[in-house]
């Protein structure tokens, strides 16, 4: 049995479930961001039940320990990780996509000077230049978060936006474009970025979900986005210290939060076989 | 090219160069973002209270009324002299206190690594070779998911496992002796150490897995099996050093992780290691400790990728030849 065959097979017939599937875990997640907007079970702040309650029909995950619903918190986190993620793929992909263009167009040597400090970076993950970027901004808030995981994830967009854009200057219609005399600027908006267009939002969707553990990991460690904002990190660091008396609060949040992440990464699966067809999905 | 006859060699002293321009820059970063920090380091040291006077005599001594030329020049020299000065809060030496504090993480991040390797290789080359099976697709399930568990949530959940439903080991902490008493240390890092390697390990699989497909595609493997090698001869003959390739350049990476990994899962387990020493220093505005830490993690950092770069070389002499072509 020829194992070529097999991943061709899967290559095939898995893309649409796994788009499928993405699409309903992060519409779920948006849909529940969205509603909490104008409603939320109950009072976010309101002490609502006793302290530390166990979940029941009226408080699905139970209540933390100042006797606020558990569950009107997960659902307020849902807002919170898809404003930082949306956010910071903004920021990192505006300054990526920018600096990779232009190491791409540059002279060689201010193109291997950027090439070179995108390596250093990269080699960094992302939540320590996240912590970096925290520590030099006056106090932590819902926007240094963004700041800081946008800032970090520029970083892996302009490498890789630069490898795409140089592939795509190597062409032969980008020659023939720049001795018919068009402009770089124009050979940017007219060529590289319309080509390079499909990988990057697959890669966009990518960073979205390494945003949301980010910004979880950065309210974990008490970098975040300060109290009342309900992030999940937060509430899984408040629910850590009662996890003998409510452990339902030590996994709640988590469950969301992978939820979020696993949809994002199969939307991404998906998209990246509509954007290349020819790949096959096992990565 | 004047180094065709010892292109290893060559590429070593390339690399080197580029290791210490590195470094160059990524002090000049860490310098940069440092004095951007609101607050003079001298009211840090100070505290509360402290008169213009005393402001202006800390600032002589800790030199921050120095032009920023010279102020880099003369950090430059301490840190060539490797000088990380002492802490605000504790006066303690920096690079003592990092000392003390590696015996934490140095453990913590290579067990975690190396039982990432163990746990991820045999899985990843299994989830390859038998993808069409039951079993094959859910290694790769689960690594999916693995990928998407944040490290300090896998702490959180094992915390509630092992520790308060099986009672069986500590949630957290460190013996005040640290390794003096080998037993106790030891059995406080089981925790934290199977904590970051399943991270690393779901993480290491996917690369395990794709480089494994890629070798079982190749046409070399066709050829030996059509010269009469069983599959699995085929595939421990020529796989492992043609697959390790593309693996080798991502340990790299995914030993810096294991080691940021490590400073979440610290602060789960509250062990007194460099990411306890570094969220303290950032929240108590402790510069000397703040820098100290992010010198000797980016130095780390540049080492990793410095070996792991150098040992793809030897390994793919292709790459070798690539490198010369590229120059």
């Amino acid at each position: 049995m020829s194992a070529i065959e097999l991943t061709e097979d899967t290559g095939r017939s898995r893309p649409s479930l796994t788009l499928w599937v993405g699409v309903v875990l992060v519409g779920l997640h948006v849909f529940i961001a969205l509603l909490t907007v104008v409603w939320t079970p109950y009072d976010p702040l309101g002490m609502t039940g006793g302290r530390l309650e166990a979940p029941s029909w009226a408080h699905w995950a139970g209540t933390d320990r100042l006797g606020r619903d558990f569950f009107t918190q997960i659902m307020l986190g849902s807002q919170i990780a898809l404003v930082v993620g949306a956010g910071a793929v903004a920021i990192g992909g505006a300054i990526g996509v920018s600096l990779g263009i232009l190491a791409a167009f540059a002279s060689r040597w201010l193109d291997d000077a950027l090439a070179a400090t995108l390596d250093i970076l990269i080699a960094f993950p992302t939540l320590l230049i996240a912590m970096l970027v925290v520590a030099a901004s006056d106090e932590a808030s819902l926007f240094t978060a963004i700041l800081a995981i946008g800032l970090a994830l520029s970083a892996i967009v302009a490498r890789l936006t630069r490898i795409l854009a140089k592939r795509v200057l190597l062409l032969d219609y980008i020659t023939a474009a720049r001795t018919s005399g068009t402009s770089w600027p124009g050979i940017v908006v007219t060529h590289v970025l319309p080509n390079i267009w499909p990988t990057l939002a697959v890669n966009f969707a990518l960073q979205f979900g390494l945003a949301a553990i980010a910004e979880a990991s950065l309210s974990y460690l008490g970098l975040g986005a300060p109290p009342p904002n309900a992030s999940w990190g937060h509430l899984l660091q408040e629910a850590q210290g009662t996890v003998y008396t409510a452990p339902i609060g030590a996994f709640a949040p988590g469950l969301a939060l992978v939820i979020l992440v696993v949809g994002i990464n199969l939307l991404a699966d998906g998209l990246r076989d509509f954007a290349d067809p020819t790949r096959s999905a096992r990565r | 090219m004047p180094n065709e006859g010892l292109p290893i060699l060559a590429y070593t002293l390339r690399r080197l160069v580029i290791l210490l321009l590195s470094l160059l820059i990524a002090a000049m970063v860490l310098f940069v973002l440092l004095r951007l920090l609101p607050g003079d380091p001298a009211n840090a040291l100070l505290g509360v209270g402290a008169t213009p006077e005393q402001i202006a005599a800390a600032r002589a001594q800790l030199g921050s009324d120095q032009p920023l030329a010279s102020q880099f020049l003369h950090y430059l020299d301490t840190l060539v002299r490797f000088d990380l000065g002492t802490s605000f809060v504790s006066r303690a030496s920096v690079l003592g206190e990092i000392g003390n504090r590696m015996a934490v993480t140095i453990p913590l991040t290579l067990l975690g690594f190396l039982l990432a390797l163990v746990i991820a290789i045999p899985l990843g080359v299994v989830a390859a070779v038998k993808s069409q099976t039951w079993y094959g697709w859910l290694i790769s399930v689960v690594s999916q998911l693995g990928i998407a568990i944040p490290v300090f949530w896998l702490g959180i959940l094992l915390v509630t496992v092992f520790a308060i439903n099986l009672r069986l080991l500590p949630s957290g902490g460190f013996p005040l002796r640290g390794w003096d008493n080998p037993g106790e240390a030891a059995v406080g890092m089981v925790l934290p150490v199977l904590t970051v390697a399943l991270v690393i390990a779901a993480s290491l699989l996917r690369y395990v897995r794709a480089a494994t497909l890629d070798v079982i595609d190749s046409d070399y493997i066709r050829t030996a099996r059509a010269l009469g090698s069983g599959f699995t001869e085929a595939l421990v003959k020529h796989g492992i050093r043609n697959g390790s390739v593309p693996i080798i350049s991502v340990l790299g990476i995914e030993l810096a992780s294991t080691f940021l990994g490590a400073v979440v899962v610290e602060r789960v387990f509250t062990l007194p290691g460099l990411g306890s020493m570094l969220l303290l220093a950032i929240q108590q505005r402790d510069y000397p400790n703040l820098q100290g830490v992010l010198i000797v993690s980016t130095l780390l950092v540049l080492l990793i990728g410095f070996a792991a770069d150098l040992l793809q070389r030897l390994v793919d002499p292709r790459l070798r030849e690539r490198a010369r072509g590229a120059a």
